[in-house]
């Protein structure tokens, strides 16, 4: 065994493991250099100075050399020994949480549905629950672009905008109610898919997401300079609440003339909480829609021919298949989710404007469908909750120190955990690829994996 | 329509590149219930033939018509890549494995039928409502991809994804797959590329049961002569994206401008007289090694 194990340790090539750690000290040097090791000083009356913090420099240059060190060993000492493992951990992880998707979704559902009525649940909880769900709503929306369809979609936000700003302007010129904004919105933001989708039809790739993300641009930049329509950077105030059958969630001191609230049909004591709940409720309904309806699709011919698009665009036309028709349509389906989604953020903060359809929305979004797995419905919602959560961790461990900074780092924990997830599981966290349509029956699958 | 009527006619196909010729004034004709083999050396434009044929490539010039069973011609050059095997029921494969490599074998067969079920659906909404219309045309196109899973024996494999498969099973389920969108002509780039002489003993079965069974022109890109020749009823040979012979698989076979392309010109007894004057040699026979 000694000699095994000296045989597999001669195999591992120090000098150039040495020599990539050394590499990425000098990079971390020439980067921390100027940036760490440089601090200007405001000294007053227009005097800057300059303090130097070369210690902080060679902490970074010596945390960089030996991370490095330590993870090139590694994967050496991995590399040198023969996998005796099936599949990795995660795989394994992967492949039995799909396998109970229907367990785990139920418990999620069960939970979903109850948790505002919970003894715990404040207004804030509440929020932080219809938080999340939009980012659900949004990944599994972005799912139909990226995950089935292929095409790596950096504009997103673009069709969020629009289903807010349609919604915001039917309300404010015809006065329409949430409800009867809901469906002009997603009808509006899926033309603006199409319109997307056809300039970018012959692209994929990179070139691909650099025009979409031109495009999420030109939104916003829309959004901002025409000021006659969009009210420019002061958004558009006022925006009707959803209302229950026609009934808002009003005061009943508060309402006009001859207006039946809510809590006044109900007969209950009328509580602000009411309506965060019932907001909660209307995103939990469109999220679960939006999932339905994509796992319906995806089983139908169109779903599939997404998938046949993402795998090989030139047997699709060999078969017979239009991709123009193809990309269009998951362009305008996956814009028409994001639409809707943004007509209920309107709603639920009765104001918008251009400032809450940056391009760092589009990249949370598409970081989630990312994270979680392209194509895992779970794994989007996991992603969703981590991402919500590290931005609350400032309220919640206010006065302990690191926990409590976490909220200000959350993009690069996040840029981080991309890294990870590239490097050990490119295909997402919770990807795992199930058939749209079996011939001999999941049973057949548990046979031979029992066998 | 008569047993021998002609299925695809190419007219004075010619393909270029630039300068390159790549195809040059190129005339044959495939017929029903016929294996056209086209055969010739690395880059005679075999390939520009089909790329030509399925709107991968819009042709220089020529012409190409399809005689449809329905009795409609198509004029293959002027149609959109993706409308060839839609309306003029033009199959291929490729050199190079095209499959969706991701989705199991059955999804592969049964994508290759989405016109039929796409109509079916009714822009998705009689199949996301589960009508009977729609659920009746799934299950047709299950059972015509259960045929052809039958047919080239992967039926053990339709739930394991295309990618996961042996070359040769790869070969096979390409074919299956173009055979699922019910073509008029199936044109084949290499189908015996890489398999073993069991495995392309089992294509020449399959290409000859197609035909048998499926009444279709099949038009076949190969270099492997034991499949050539066993199973083509006719034969065409390019060399350098021209025409050099035309016929049955015997008369080719002897044919001498297609004995040169594929060994090369025998050598010449006598130098050119410029060339022998150039090397200052006489004009008398060099001794010649047993040629």
């Amino acid at each position: 065994m000694a000699v095994l194990a000296s045989a597999e340790r001669a195999r591992i090539d120090l000098p150039a493991i040495v020599r990539k750690a050394g590499f990425t000290a000098l990079i971390t040097f020439l980067l921390a250099f100027p940036l760490v090791g440089l601090q200007t000083l405001d000294q007053g009356a227009n005097a800057l100075g300059i303090r130097t913090r070369f210690d902080w420099v060679a902490y970074a240059v010596i945390v960089a050399f030996l991370g490095r060190l330590g993870v090139a060993y590694w994967s050496a000492l991995r590399a040198s020994r023969p996998s005796t493992r099936g599949p990795g951990s995660l795989t394994r992880m992967a492949t039995a949480v799909s396998r109970h998707s229907m367990l785990i979704g139920g418990i999620g559902f069960v939970f979903a549905a109850t948790f505002p009525l919970m003894p715990f649940s404040d207004s804030y909880i509440v929020d932080l629950g219809t938080n999340v769900l939009i980012y659900v709503m949004l990944g599994w929306g972005l799912n139909v672009v990226v995950g089935l369809a292929g095409l790596l979609d950096l504009g997103y936000v673009a069709f969020y905008a629009v289903g807010a700003y349609s919604f915001g302007l039917f309300a404010q010129w015809f006065g329409l109610s949430f409800w009867e904004a809901l469906p002009i919105s997603g009808a509006l933001a899926a033309a603006f898919g199409i319109i997307l989708g056809f300039p970018v039809l012959r692209l994929r790739g990179d070139y691909l997401a650099i025009v979409t993300l031109g495009f999420g641009e030109i939104i916003r930049i829309i959004l901002i300079n025409w000021s006659d329509v969009t009210n420019g950077p002061n958004g558009i105030n006022g925006i009707p609440r959803p209302t229950l059958f026609g009934m808002p969630f009003l005061n009943p001191d508060a309402a006009p003339e001859g207006v039946v609230t809510v809590s006044q049909f109900l007969g209950i004591q009328f509580d602000a909480l009411q309506r965060v709940i019932f907001l909660y409720y209307v995103i939990l309904a469109l999220a679960l829609l939006t999932n339905a309806f994509t796992q319906r699709l995806r089983k139908l011919p169109i779903g599939r021919a997404w998938e046949a698009l993402r795998e090989d665009e030139i047997a699709c036309r060999a078969l017979g298949l239009n991709p123009r028709n193809i990309k269009l349509s998951a362009f305008a389906i996956g814009a028409m989710l994001g639409g809707f989604a943004g007509s209920f953020f309107a709603t639920r903060l009765s104001f918008i404007s251009p400032e809450s359809f940056t391009f760092l929305e589009s990249a949370i979004v598409l970081a989630i469908v990312v994270l979680g797995g392209m194509g895992s419905q779970l794994g989007v919602v996991l992603a969703a909750l981590v991402l919500v959560m590290l931005n609350e961790f400032g309220r919640w461990f206010a006065g302990i120190p690191l926990l409590e900074d976490v909220g200000r780092f959350r993009m690069l924990i996040f840029g981080m955990a991309m890294i990870a997830i590239m490097i050990w599981r490119p295909r997402g966290l919770l990807s795992h690829r199930e058939p749209s349509l079996r011939l001999h029956g999941k049973s057949a699958v548990k046979q031979k994996a029992a066998a | 329509m008569s047993e021998n009527a002609p299925l695809l006619e190419v007219e004075h196909l010619t393909m270029r590149f630039g300068g390159l010729v790549a195809i040059g004034d190129l005339s044959f004709t495939a017929r029903r219930d016929e294996i056209t083999a086209i055969i010739g050396p690395n880059g005679a434009g075999k390939t520009t033939v089909f790329n030509c044929l399925t709107g991968f490539y819009k042709p220089t010039s020529g012409r190409l018509t399809l005689h449809h069973p329905s009795g409609h011609n198509f004029l293959l050059e002027r149609m959109d890549g993706f409308r060839i095997p839609r309306q003029a029921g033009v199959a291929r494969t490729f050199q190079n494995i095209r499959l969706f490599a991701g989705m199991t074998v059955l999804e592969n067969l049964v994508v290759a039928q989405h016109n039929i079920l796409q109509h079916a659906s009714v822009f998705s909404i009689a199949g996301l409502l589960g009508l009977p219309r729609y659920r009746h045309a799934e299950a047709a196109a299950v059972e015509r991809a259960k045929y052809w899973l039958d047919r080239v024996g992967l039926t053990a494999q339709a739930d394991s994804p295309a990618g996961s498969l042996p070359y040769g099973d790869q070969r096979r389920l390409e074919i299956a797959r173009a055979m699922c969108i019910d073509p008029t002509l199936l044109c084949l780039d290499e189908p015996a590329a890489g398999l073993n002489p069991t495995e392309s003993g089992q294509l020449n079965q399959l290409l000859l049961s197609i035909r048998a069974e499926h009444k279709i022109g099949v038009l076949l890109i190969e270099h492997d002569m034991s499949v050539v020749m066993n199973v083509s009823d006719h034969i065409v040979v390019l060399d350098y994206g021209r025409k050099i012979s035309d016929g049955a698989p015997e008369a080719v076979r002897n044919d001498p401008m297609v004995i040169r392309a594929y060994l090369g010109e025998e050598e010449t007894d006598t130098l050119p007289p410029e060339v022998a004057r150039d090397v200052g040699m006489s004009t008398a026979p060099p001794p010649s090694a047993g040629a």
